[in-house]
């Protein structure tokens, strides 16, 4: 059982929650887990990324070696192609398909898209949508990403949910419920697309 | 036991409390941020009553903990690298003087300058001070390390330097803690009354004690449970792996089986025997080590004597940080690059928030420097140095903490006049104030802006020492009232910063001009810390 995933996103987005529950995850569960990050800068708006490793046997290095990920799960479209160099082959992306668009030389979306629909194993998702339509929010996103990203990631979907429960263990119930549901909904869509 | 997920920081954090730290002291600097702020937020730590507040800069940090030391007490201080540099004064001396209650001197380094100035490798400072350093490779010998470290000050009686790099920092594992805590020393002062009373007479024989002493922290090397000889089959090649160059090396091999024999360095002075036995052993060697070349060159020498490669022969970079593509390419893997990166993708560099105050004082700024032509403008460290990429390309400089007011000052007595200086709120309390007083004790004509956003927010935003206190330190230091402007740093107000740029500009002496605002995110920040007191408040009522 091993897993490597390069988390990407914008500053801001809180790609971090997704990378705090799949580390609970991996800990409840007895397995070894590194997860690196990118901190220091506090304004918002840079790139940033996550390397996520869970595996059953120890892990040495906190980094991924370039071609070694086994998925890339980006938060914004054009960040999931900025992290491709580190995709083994056969890897996938799994990707939001709602630009944030804070530079004056963001690419065009359909150039973007088709970049995208050109790589061998991709999900594209709107995970805003997702989020909004099955939560009543979009603040859920990035659980409707991990939920999409969930099929590719050698670890029981249980523990995801496990994860979940736990990183929102202090804001009660109802939090809990709706990112789970949109963990749900993002499995649902990339089960049927991918 | 169950683990915990913890930073590399944190861990540290964690492993100080439990090994019975009475204070940390620091100044925030990335990668080592979070390890006084995981103390700050600790609740151990706050039924302990263990020390944790801010300090003004690295070097009162570093006192005060070297303080806490001569009372007999555990203390730790933190510091990014460049920080060293600012507290290099007391950390050379703290050598001689040696400690007396265990004092570990954490330094985070930033090979590749994620977000730093230079690369520099703190485990050079540790040599030229002669004093032990530990490095940890990963979280849970981070965690043992910063209790461990304790007990080797106190058997050595010299501080420790923690040695660690980005990489490490701001990585999570699992750790599991230690089943006790040790307990905070009593208070106990130096038996030898002077031994910290460097005068030459005392210091000339507390030095031939620190010379002395280098065979015995040798001694500690060799014993460690941190460094470790592991025997290997072929002896066509030696590596020594330094820290983090350890987990690269292994990478490599999935298995957990590396062929070769491995020193795996994680406290030096380096372990001699093992050393001498890698060398004499295998036909050459290969230093793997984050940061510069600190053991290849000590191996290898001047005269080039011993088949060693590493940084210097181009075996692998001779800077940035470490991969394991790059460790795996030197080892002769055939590996895998990985594919290209779309040409469309374009760089989404940081920038200022939307709404900061700093974006305010470089309109205005902008526009009145023009009238008098570009390159003066010598600005610091913080958000503000964002001023330097577009739209703004504002500044000139930014060299080191407080440089803006004393390379204006050094500039405008060249003849460039007017000279400008852009100082955040707690730069200048860090190291601004003592240049200001240089340019006030000579009448220096330049005008220095304090962009005040009352918040340490580069870092985090953190709780500014200068909070509250810049007029009165402006004032107190010698600037003329007349010449000692605050106003609200708002789009409104930027027609009355122009014209008092324009009016100080001509002032043929210091003039000081405070925008003042809060910072956008600090202040969202502080708001939920209020919100959720409130909201406790009323759930307990
Ligand atoms: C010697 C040293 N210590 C720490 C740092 C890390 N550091 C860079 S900017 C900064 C904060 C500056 O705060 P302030 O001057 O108030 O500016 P702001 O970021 O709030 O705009 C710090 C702590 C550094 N670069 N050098
Ligand atoms: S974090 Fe604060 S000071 Fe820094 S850019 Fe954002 S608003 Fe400005």
């Amino acid at each position: 059982m091993k897993t490597d995933m390069v988390i990407a996103g914008v500053g801001g987005q809180g790609i971090l929650s997704i990378a705090a529950a799949l580390g609970s995850a991996a800990l409840e569960n007895d397995l070894y887990m590194k997860q690196a990050e990118t901190h220091g800068m506090s304004q918002r708006g840079g790139d940033v990324q996550s390397f996520m490793r869970i595996s059953d046997k120890p892990i040495y290095s906190d980094l991924i070696p370039k071609g070694g990920a086994d998925i890339i799960l980006s938060v914004e479209p054009m960040e999931a192609l900025r992290y491709l160099p580190y995709l083994k082959q056969g890897g996938y992306v799994v990707t939001n398909s709602t630009p944030f668009v804070n530079i004056p030389d963001y690419p065009e979306m359909e150039k973007l898209e088709k970049t995208i629909k050109d790589l061998p194993n991709y999900v594209l998702i709107d995970a805003d949508k997702i989020a909004e339509e099955t939560t009543g929010s979009k603040r859920a996103f990035n659980f409707v990403m991990l939920g999409a990203a969930s099929p590719f990631i050698d670890v029981p979907f249980e523990y995801l949910e496990a994860g979940i429960r736990k990183i929102f263990e202090r804001k009660g119930e109802e939090v809990i419920e709706i990112n789970i549901k949109a963990l749900h909904a993002g499995r649902k869509f990339a089960e049927e697309n991918k | 036991m169950q683990k915990s997920l913890l930073l590399g920081v944190e861990a540290i954090a964690q492993g100080a409390i439990d090994g019975g730290m009475s204070g940390v002291y620091a100044y925030p600097g990335t990668p080592s941020t979070e390890i006084t702020e995981y103390i700050q937020h600790s609740k151990q730590a706050q039924q302990l009553n263990i020390h944790r507040d801010w300090a003004a800069n690295e070097k009162t940090a570093m006192e005060s903990a070297l303080g806490m030391s001569y009372a007999g007490k555990r203390s730790m201080v933190c510091m990014k690298h460049v920080g060293l540099n600012v507290a290099a004064d007391c950390f050379m001396n703290a050598a001689i003087t040696g400690a007396n209650g265990g004092m570990l001197i954490v330094v985070a380094d930033d090979p590749s300058m994620h977000s730093s100035q230079n690369e520099q490798d703190s485990r050079v400072y540790g040599k030229f001070a002669m004093m032990p350093i530990l490095e940890p490779s990963n979280q849970q010998e981070a965690y043992d390390m910063a209790r461990f470290g304790f007990e080797l000050s106190e058997a050595c009686e010299i501080p420790v330097l923690m040695r660690i790099t980005t990489r490490l920092a701001h990585s999570r594992a699992g750790v599991t803690r230690a089943a006790e805590v040790v307990a905070q020393n009593d208070m106990k002062l130096p038996e030898d009354k002077v031994q910290f009373v460097l005068l030459p007479g005392i210091a000339r024989k507390r030095y031939k004690l620190l010379l002395n002493n280098q065979a015995k922290f040798e001694t500690a090397s060799e014993e460690s449970p941190y460094n470790s000889y592991n025997e290997g089959t072929d002896k066509s090649m030696g590596i020594i792996a330094c820290g983090l160059g350890y987990n690269y090396l292994m990478e490599n091999y999935p298995n957990g089986e590396c062929p070769y024999p491995v020193v795996k360095v994680s406290q030096y002075p380096i372990p001699r025997t093992m050393i001498q036995k890698i060398t004499s052993e295998c036909d050459k060697v290969m230093v793997l080590e984050e940061g510069y070349p600190v053991v290849e060159e000590m191996l290898k020498g001047y005269l080039e004597k011993e088949a060693v490669i590493g940084r210097l022969d181009g075996t692998l970079s001779r800077d940035g940080e470490l991969t394991p593509e790059m460790v795996g390419r030197a080892l002769g893997f055939d590996v895998e690059e990985g594919a290209e990166v779309p040409s469309l993708v374009s760089a989404r560099p940081p920038a200022l928030c939307v709404g900061c105050s700093h974006i305010d004082v470089y309109t205005a700024l902008n526009e009145v420097v023009a009238e008098y032509g570009a390159g003066r403008v010598f600005a610091d460290i913080g958000c503000y140095t964002l001023g330097a990429l577009p739209p703004f390309n504002a500044i000139n400089s930014c060299v080191d903490m407080g440089a803006s007011i004393t390379m204006a000052k050094g500039a405008a007595d060249a003849g460039l006049i007017p000279s400008v200086a852009v100082i955040g709120d707690s730069t200048f309390t860090h190291s601004g104030m003592t240049g200001l007083l240089d340019a006030i004790n000579e009448k220096t004509p330049i005008t220095v802006i304090i962009s005040d956003n009352e918040s340490i927010s580069m870092t985090g935003g953190q709780h500014s020492s200068a909070k509250g206190k810049l007029e009165s330190i402006c004032e107190g230091l010698g600037v003329e009232p007349e010449h000692l402007h605050v106003l609200t740093a708002v789009p409104k107000k930027r027609d009355d910063l122009k014209d008092l740029l324009r009016k100080e500009f001509e002032y043929q002496g210091v003039s000081v001009i405070i925008p003042r605002r809060v910072c956008v995110q600090k202040n969202v920040r502080d708001q939920k810390i209020k919100k959720a007191a409130i909201a406790k408040a009323a759930a307990k009522a």
